[in-house]
């Protein structure tokens, strides 16, 4: 019996967002990781308590540690970080609004509005991404 | 896409799914409830004001904490859950057994973080 050949994926716009799905979810853990294990290094066991810990592990934006017993902020704030949040900005919102996608398309049929629908969640994600650079520059 | 069946919510949960449903159901939930809970923060933050505190006590308040660190740690496992199920396909014959390992390792990371909410709460810090 002759094995069943299976057509090459096409890259269209499913595929491509379900790939990234998977890579952004293990990257924004990692993120997560980076964020914690550099803050406890930093001196964070001492110097805050673990809500400040938490949201720090989330986005690691220095406005996020303003109010803990950190004894200067030099190296909380800076280019790495700054990258790092961006980072994080990128992967999880388009992860998050790209899921919002593919919720409302499940309770959708194609057609004028699931277009209209894609539209808003673009410029959603658009505005949240230019707020996230705009947070990010301006800490 | 979306197909033309006319199942109700009640029918829907009659379904016997099981684990890897529920989990379906809870990572959508999880997800959607992130997305309102971030949402919530940078409107507060853009708007400041008394109106933003306003908003800042709801998703500050315990109640609303618990959910947001139960959404955040479940939709993380069960994501990894679904990225390892999808890397190695041959494990989707053991995606049951996958669900209830899921639930072993959310159930001791959110009850401790749990717990240390609470008891500080309680302790008034």
């Amino acid at each position: 019996m002759r094995s069943r050949t299976v057509p090459q994926p096409a890259w269209n716009l499913e595929y491509a967002m379900w790939m990234f799905t998977r890579l952004s979810g293990l990257a924004i853990p990692l993120f997560g990781l980076i964020g914690i294990t550099a803050a406890l290094i930093m001196g964070a066991r001492t110097q805050m308590d673990l809500g400040t810990l938490v949201r720090w592990t989330f986005f690691p934006n220095v406005s996020h540690v303003m109010n803990s017993n950190i004894p200067d902020y030099m190296s909380w704030g800076g280019s790495f970080w700054q990258i790092m949040e961006l980072m994080i900005a990128f992967f999880g919102l388009t992860h998050g609004f790209n899921g919002l996608r593919v919720v409302l398309e499940d309770y959708t049929n194609p057609g004028f509005w699931q277009v209209f629908w894609r539209g808003i969640i673009f410029l959603l994600w658009l505005f949240s991404f230019l707020a996230a650079i705009y947070v990010v520059i301006s800490s | 896409m979306a197909l033309k069946r006319k199942v109700g919510l009640f029918e829907g949960l009659r379904y016997k799914g099981g684990g890897p449903m529920l989990a379906w159901l809870l990572h959508r939930i999880s997800g959607l409830g992130m997305i309102v809970f971030i949402a919530l923060h940078v409107i507060a933050s853009l708007i400041g004001g008394d109106f933003g505190i306003a908003i800042n006590t709801i998703y500050e308040s315990l109640y609303c904490q618990l959910f947001i660190v139960f959404f955040v740690v479940y939709h993380g496992v069960n994501g990894l859950r679904i990225i390892v199920l999808d890397i190695w396909p041959k494990l989707v014959e053991y995606q049951r057994e996958a669900t209830w390992l899921e639930w072993f390792i959310v159930l001791p990371i959110y009850g401790l973080t749990a717990f240390i909410m609470v008891s500080r709460f309680l302790a008034g810090e």
